[in-house]
């Protein structure tokens, strides 16, 4: 990847929007965080709220590997899926409390992405989209050839959490708001998280290395090991949002590890606006708005969906927040 | 075990074998071309063999499928190229890839609302049903005939490429196309055909695998992991390697589900992860 030299261009118009921005970049995880906690309130169902918190988890996670350091994964569902699997897993046959089972499940998502990072980052540009997508189906396969753990084709069920123990207050953990503000203590930690990494010298050296890898290792970056490391934490923040929706559904299903999963992660995050904050949750939610809307009308709402998709590939490859930020906020 | 048996498998590891061959080597040249790797690939093979099956069966013939659904789905992929990939040149390389993706969902839903979502059996043709005695066991005719027709199209493929005009102008353009449009090559109508010739090559395997397996929406997804993983082990681009490389995964898989049915559809990946650890470029892949 060749881009020309990065120059910073002194804006002269930007008074009030160039304040705005880095206002809301400056508080952009509190910020987040409210929204989160009016969304159930503006959205038609709590389920879906509870969704959008999910999905939107991943997709930050996800960013950080796409937007933030230009690789193109498409084997993240590995992730998400994985780690839904362990807290199932670790509930329903070993009876481990659920805390330690979100622990478990973040813990093993983070190994699997450390060891298919190791080997997918020895590749190079397009090739690396192709190797992440062949060793996640690997994960796929391999679940559904050992029923006996991960219930094979049927998906994993029987481990269904009731109640939730926090700080001493026994929560109702099957009431929908109850389950949605507990879940959405992970998504904020997620959020502040990424945004921590952004704004550490690790957050600029992966832009560098997205901006051009080559200059990047000339100024004596170890660039495989800063892709393993984002790799890594991003594969780890998705199988957190794994563990969330295990939670959530008490149902893990198998296809949650299919590579068609993973290109859902990557069409929210690229609706949103990869390489922005606030973008793949953004994109996570009209993801996931669309699809409630439109398989009201029809069972075919992929259709709808991927057409949406490819335009925005072909017109706002920006996404919907990125685009925002360049043409409304310039 | 007696040899018998492991021969008959290892043929039909070659006849599956083939269905990959073809189906990389049509990923293998647009990106060797165009540098754009198709994800709608897979998908394009699932519409190729609908495509057949349609054809086939308003005809009457197998034949009339073979010959027509490529060359229709192949017209369709030059469609493809001319209207939602040739604004992408120039863009980052991750562009095609992200827009491929999201046109296989359309596919796959768009199959879905014309045929259904459940398979539907794709009949051998009745002159190449049955099986043939070859002195060391016997073997179905379907899949010697499936061998044949793809060996017929590589020979074919390669006599284009290295002993024509054309084939020279797509062997130059892959290597430098801003030389050939300074000598005056339309190089936009090579890449528009190139396109149209690795989608029915997708397709041709699609019609081809047809009687060998069911017809469903979701065939292509699998289609589409096995074709990576064949041109991951080859090299991207190198024709060769996708040859030699598609053969061979075939192969493994049939062994591995004589020996170990369980494990057959995951020894592919793992053989490409061992690949990767030694030859991050592939076994006939250039470094780049």
């Amino acid at each position: 990847m060749t881009s020309p030299a990065l120059t910073v261009s002194p804006s002269a118009s930007a008074r009030k929007p160039a304040r705005f921005k880095s206002l809301v970049t400056k508080y952009r995880v509190p910020l987040s965080i409210l929204a989160l906690c009016l969304l159930p309130w503006l959205l038609p169902s709590k389920a879906l709220a509870v969704n959008v918190l999910i999905y939107g988890t991943v997709a930050v996670g996800y960013n950080l590997l796409f937007g933030y350091t230009g690789l193109l994964s498409f084997g993240h569902a590995a992730f998400v899926g994985t780690g839904a699997y362990i807290t199932g897993i670790a509930i329903g046959q070993f009876g481990v409390p659920w805390y330690l089972a979100v622990l478990m499940g973040v813990i093993g998502g983070a190994l699997l992405a450390f060891v298919m990072g190791a080997l997918s980052t020895r590749t190079r540009g397009i090739y690396f989209s192709m190797v992440t997508l062949a060793l996640a189906q690997l994960v796929y396969y391999v679940a559904l050839q050992t029923p006996s753990w991960t219930g094979g084709e049927n998906g994993l069920r029987g481990f269904t959490v009731n109640k939730i123990n926090l700080f001493g207050f026994e929560i109702n953990f099957l009431d929908p708001v109850n389950k949605y503000y507990v879940l959405m203590m992970f998504a904020a930690l997620a959020l502040w998280l990424v945004s921590r990494i952004l704004n550490s010298p690790f957050g600029a050296a992966i832009e560098a290395i997205r901006e051009n890898e080559r200059r990047a290792r000339t100024c004596g970056y170890n660039v495989e090991r800063t892709k393993l490391l984002s790799f890594t934490l991003s594969g780890t923040i998705c199988a957190l949002g794994g563990t969330m929706s295990a939670l959530h559904l008490a149902f893990v299903a198998l296809d949650s590890l299919h590579y068609l999963s993973s290109g859902m992660i990557v069409m929210m995050t690229l609706l949103g606006g990869a390489s922005s904050f606030f973008g793949p949750f953004i994109g996570a939610l009209v993801f996931l708005v669309m699809e409630d809307v439109f398989s009201l009308w029809t069972s075919h709402w992929q259709i709808i969906v991927g057409s949406i998709f490819v335009l925005f590939v072909l017109f706002l490859p920006k996404g919907i927040w990125g685009t925002f930020l360049t043409k409304v906020m310039r | 075990m007696d040899t018998e048996l492991i021969l008959m498998q290892l043929f039909s590891g070659v006849a599956l074998g083939a269905i990959l061959v073809i189906t990389a080597l049509g990923l293998s040249i647009i990106f060797g071309m165009l540098g754009v790797v198709n994800f709608a690939h897979g998908a394009l093979f699932m519409v190729g063999a609908y495509a057949g099956l349609w054809v086939a069966s308003l005809t009457g013939s197998f034949w009339w499928g073979l010959l027509v659904a490529p060359i229709m789905i192949g017209v369709f992929g030059m469609a493809i190229e001319y209207v939602l990939i040739r604004p992408l040149y120039g863009r980052s390389i991750d562009d095609p890839l992200l827009l491929t993706f999201g046109l296989s969902y359309v596919l796959v839903e768009g199959v879905r609302i014309v045929f259904g979502s459940d398979g539907i059996p794709f009949p051998t043709p009745s002159s190449l049903t049955g099986v043939v005695d070859l002195g060391v066991g016997f073997f179905p005719i379907y899949r010697i005939f499936v061998v044949g027709v793809v060996f017929l199209v590589v020979v074919l493929l390669w006599l284009g490429l290295e002993k024509t005009k054309f084939g020279l102008i797509v062997r130059a353009g892959a290597r430098d196309p801003a030389m050939m449009k300074v000598l005056g090559v339309d190089i936009s109508k090579v890449w528009l055909l190139v396109f149209g010739l690795g989608v029915g090559l997708a397709s041709l395997g699609g019609v081809l695998s047809g009687p060998m397996r069911s017809v469903n929406p979701e065939m292509g997804a699998l289609v589409l992991a096995e074709a990576f993983v064949v041109t991951v082990i080859g090299g991207l681009g190198s024709l060769v390697g996708s040859i030699i490389a598609g053969l061979l995964v075939g192969v493994v898989i049939s062994m591995t589900a004589l020996f170990a049915p369980e494990m057959a559809t995951i020894v592919m990946f793992a053989l490409m992860a061992i690949v990767l650890m030694i030859r991050p470029q592939g076994l006939f892949g250039k470094l780049a």
